[in-house]
């Protein structure tokens, strides 16, 4: 098991013969994922490095069997890219592309939910690996061991911080999550924490969170009458000042809503705990898990 | 990025919102020109981005072209501060005992000037509304408020009364229909005079909020003037920096904000820079990260100088860049580098921190710390470059000790 993608994945990369698209998708095949196909408007019929290259995403997908798409384009082809995927019938999208402009991922969002079909992850996220299986996007898989954590988090770097230290202490993962830092993500905590509690190989998550919205407390509300697996967080930008936009979109303090003291505070009230910094996340999860 | 109040005012303009008619002035001399243009009873309001604009002196009601110029002196000179640093002002003035930490936070708020002066037509004023739209996160989609108490801080109102606001959830696919604005108007319980007039402006304002991509409008107050008619009084509007590609007035509405020369200098070679008070400097990969890095130094005692995140795939010139920005604050005694390598490789992060202790001056100690791609060759790298003003350390949190303790120990 594991969750989104594993060895029955068939992927193709949008945006594949672009420097980034080419470097990362070879890396993601080097680990072992199934790479299938490439798309690149105006490039169909030709390869990189023997990856077919197809003008349109329904093609690939009728040539090659594709299911889950990875979007590699600058961002403002980056939303009907998306849209495209989904038309074809990939039914997890993968989107790695930032500085999308938020009205293009609020239309493309409220579609895809509308059909009630396919999982779009990110934007502005760094993938997702099922360490051992898969590898869709840019998370170094060489710090990752299978095991049976999951991690779900908004910020990229802080997957691999605390994937890394999880791995020091032995603790493997079943599938780490970057959903990204959005203001409209295509998959929040919510979405990711279910696939998680349905996922047989998943016995405990660990939850990133950052300031700024409501993303963590929603989730601890909804863990605390839905999860059965035992969930720990970090929540980055304690010391951040009031209305200071910290990169992320999403990650700016208003009033007193979104800080890093009341997000603890949620979570701890649903029984999570909180780790200081990400080693002291590392060191939860064992003290569980012992 | 967040408009002034006149430029926020020129957008609403272009879609047919009712602003008040009004000149900028940017010395007392226009604003005497823009108060005889304009006739009569003139409101000269400061173009600054701060909250409490009214309470600290910022905006004058006057009665001539001479009282205009006179007013636009005194505001040209009121230093500002920020709203939690003026908050904690007032609630000193009204007799509070405040802690050392927020006295210090008074002390240390920077003085914020206004440069230009908005100089309006006064109206009569019958009543004031508030509405706003924003992308709302939680439900990923458009929010639409209104609420009859308007002219007054919105966080209180919907913390002490939260029926006050009428909410209205806007599918981005659908868009705004009239019953959305008809659910925002009864919802506030507005005067009827101005219900016509309220339902009228709001598709107004939602089209202005999705075509120039916005990430809020805010009009605090909307207001019923003494003739009938619903009027924009003021106008905060936020618009999305990604969508700049598609708008070429971005750049030209942003050529009016002043930046701190650092921040400014940051941009300009792509780093995502905010300066903060402290004296340990920060640079980081990717936002998490950065902000998870200003707290462990804080937990180990020290305050970081800034945030800097040098981005996703940043090379060896960024980083050099990034650390030529840092060490050009004199407030910093050390510098903590953490990076955790994805798309970001650490030999070029290695070969840009060599190329900024080669090419500047740097007379503070670097702490570095790599992780993740290319770690191995990274580490090497500074291994075979030894210098006096570079230190290395296997974890974040032992770097995070050691860059505090450097800090503390001088030069």
């Amino acid at each position: 098991m594991a969750i989104l993608i594993d060895d029955t994945t068939r992927l193709v990369v949008q945006g594949l013969t672009g420097r980034e698209g080419s470097f990362h998708a070879k890396r993601n095949r080097d680990y072992g994922t199934n790479l299938v196909a490439g798309v690149t408007p105006g490039k169909g019929g030709t390869d990189v490095d023997g990856t077919p290259v197809f003008d349109t995403v329904a093609e690939a997908v009728a040539e090659t069997g594709a299911d889950t798409s990875m979007v590699f384009v600058p961002a403002r082809f980056a939303a009907d890219a998306v849209l495209e995927a989904h038309d074809a019938g990939c039914d997890t999208i993968i989107c790695i592309t930032e500085n999308i402009p938020a009205m293009d991922m609020a239309r493309t969002v409220s579609h895809i939910r509308h059909s009630r079909r396919g999982v779009l992850i990110g934007p502005n996220c760094p993938g997702v690996i099922s360490p051992g299986k898969a590898n869709v996007g840019i998370i170094p898989g060489e710090i990752c061991e299978p095991g049976p954590i999951g991690l779900v988090s908004r910020s990229g770097t802080l997957v691999y911080q605390i994937v890394n230290e999880l791995t020091q202490k032995g603790l493997g993962q079943s599938t780490c999550v970057g959903i990204g830092g959005d203001p409209i993500p295509g998959s929040d905590f919510i979405d990711i924490l279910e696939k998680f509690e349905a996922d047989a190989q998943t016995e405990a998550v660990v939850l990133v969170g950052e300031i700024g919205g409501d993303a963590e407390e929603r989730a601890a509300a909804w863990a605390r009458e839905n999860m059965t697996k035992p969930v720990i967080a970090y929540i980055a930008g304690r010391t951040a000042p009031p209305g200071k936009r910290m990169g992320h979109a999403g990650a700016i303090v208003s009033g007193s809503k979104g800080t890093a003291a009341a997000k603890t505070d949620a979570l701890e009230a649903a029984g999570i705990r909180v780790g200081r910094n990400p080693t002291e996340v590392a060191e939860i999860v064992a003290e569980i898990r012992a | 990025m967040n408009l002034f109040e006149y430029q926020g005012k020129e957008l609403l303009r272009r879609f047919e919102v009712p602003v008040p008619e009004g000149r900028v002035a940017r010395s007392p001399e226009e604003a005497r020109d823009a108060a005889r243009y304009l006739g009569g009873k003139v409101v000269v309001k400061a173009q600054v981005q701060v909250g409490a604009r009214g309470k600290q002196g910022g905006v004058e009601l006057v009665d001539s072209p001479d009282e205009a110029a006179a007013a636009t002196e005194r505001i040209l000179d009121v230093e500002f501060m920020e709203q939690n640093a003026f908050a904690l002002v007032q609630r000193r003035s009204r007799g509070a005992q405040l802690t050392p930490e927020d006295e210090e936070r008074i002390s240390k708020a920077a003085p914020i000037k206004a440069t230009r002066v908005l100089v309006e037509r006064a109206g009569d004023i019958a009543d004031e509304y508030y509405c706003a739209f924003l992308v709302d996160r939680s439900n990923r989609a458009f929010l639409g408020m209104m609420s009859a108490q308007g002219g007054m801080d919105i966080e209180k109102v919907a913390e002490d009364d939260p029926s006050a606001i009428a909410r209205v959830h806007i599918d981005p696919l659908l868009g705004i229909s009239d019953f959305h604005a008809r659910r925002l108007v009864f919802g506030a319980r507005i005067n009827p005079d101005a219900v016509k007039g309220a339902v009228a402006i709001i598709p107004k304002l939602y089209r202005a909020f999705v075509e120039m991509d916005a990430s809020q409008i805010e009009i605090n107050p909307l207001v019923l003037t003494g003739d009938g008619k619903v009027v924009a009084l003021d106008a905060k509007v936020t618009l999305d920096d990604s969508a700049a590609f598609r708008h070429p007035i971005f750049d030209e509405l942003k050529a009016a904000h002043e930046v701190p020369e650092q921040e400014r200098l940051a941009k300009e070679k792509g780093l995502n820079f905010i300066k903060l008070e402290g004296n340990v400097g920060i640079i980081g990969n990717g936002a998490g990260l950065v902000m998870s890095t200003l707290d462990v130094v804080n937990a180990a005692g020290g305050e970081p100088a800034n945030f800097l995140d040098v981005g996703g795939g940043a090379s060896a010139d960024i980083l050099s860049a990034g650390l030529e920005v840092i060490t050009s604050n004199p407030e910093v005694r050390s510098v903590f580098v953490n990076i955790f390598g994805g798309i970001t490789r650490c030999d070029l992060v290695a070969e840009g921190i060599l190329d900024a202790l080669g090419r500047l001056e740097v007379k503070v100690p670097l702490v570095v710390r790599l992780d993740g791609t290319n770690a191995e060759q990274g580490r090497k790298m500074l291994a075979d470059a030894p210098h006096p003003m570079l230190r290395t350390a296997n974890t974040m949190l032992g770097a995070a000790e050691l860059a505090v303790e450097l800090s503390r120990a001088g030069i």
